[in-house]
């Protein structure tokens, strides 16, 4: 421990370097949201059948679960920096903030995960009966 | 310390005329946050329902889109929950596609000037708009049987 201030401490330093990284990646997630849900609105549009069966086959083909993946993994990375910007802006409680961070976590990473799951295990092992 | 409340403030929203840039930025959180939540559960809902095989896409059916003709109170009234959440998740998506974009032309320094950019901010509810009509008369037609 020293005696100096807060900002006695850090001046001089320069930036810690992290400063454009969560605004690059939201960029980068969004433009990659861009056309991995356009293909998706256009295969709802494209798609013949919702009956279960066709349904099935069509997600278990690589071509889709693949692009399918990518989207679910690509939009939970969004919605985890765009989440943790609301998160910033409009929770001002340190202890409520600090809560609603982990849970933004917990959240973002369990779904990606089941959906990413849901989808390689249809992918493997073929549509159930 | 103890505040006076009399002190002034500096002035917020609320003294401010809406405007369709302030507009556009509120809705791009809320609609974020409307696609971030109902968007994707429902999503991973359809997804897992499709991987669990005919009887789980069934019940999936049965609550979501349409309970058929010997359904329960409960899945008539979910079916109308999941109508009013597929017609606010399709706007939240156009609308939260929209501004993202011009918020990409935003960001490479473009489109500032105050006119440009309250035209491209009132055109990001105009195209929500009628996309969401679009895909509302598309799935009504195809889907529910109205018209």
């Amino acid at each position: 421990m020293d005696s100096r201030t807060n900002i006695g401490r850090v001046r001089g330093l320069g930036s810690a370097k992290h400063g454009g990284e969560h605004w690059l990646k939201q960029r980068l997630t969004a433009v990659g949201n861009v056309l991995l849900t356009t293909w998706f609105v256009l295969s709802l549009f494209m798609i013949p059948s919702f009956e279960h069966g066709p349904l099935a086959q069509w997600l278990a083909q690589p071509l889709v679960a693949v692009p399918m993946i990518l989207m679910i993994a690509n939009i939970f990375s969004h919605v985890k920096l765009g989440l943790q910007v609301l998160i910033e802006d409009y929770v001002h409680d340190e202890g409520l903030k600090f809560a609603s961070m982990t849970l933004l976590n917990f959240y973002v990473i369990a779904s990606a995960v089941f959906g990413i799951f849901v989808v390689a295990k249809l992918a493997f092992t073929g549509a159930p009966a | 310390m103890a505040k006076n409340p009399n002190r002034p403030l500096s002035p917020h929203l609320q003294v401010y005329r809406w405007s369709p840039q302030m507009a556009v930025s509120i809705f791009h959180r809320a609609t974020g946050f409307v696609l971030a939540t109902a968007g994707m559960m429902t999503l991973l809902w359809w997804l897992s329902a499709i991987g669990g095989g005919a009887e789980s896409y069934a019940t999936f059916v049965k609550y979501v889109v349409s309970a058929g003709a010997d359904g329960s109170g409960v899945q008539i009234a979910s079916n109308w929950f999941f109508r009013l959440v597929a017609l606010a998740v399709t706007f939240s998506f156009f609308q939260h596609l929209a501004s993202g974009l011009r918020h990409l032309v935003l960001d490479i320094g473009a489109g500032y000037e105050l006119k440009t950019n309250r035209t491209w901010a009132s055109v990001a509810f105009v195209a929500a708009f009628f996309a969401t009509a679009f895909v509302a008369l598309f799935v009504a037609s195809r889907f529910i049987g109205v018209l």
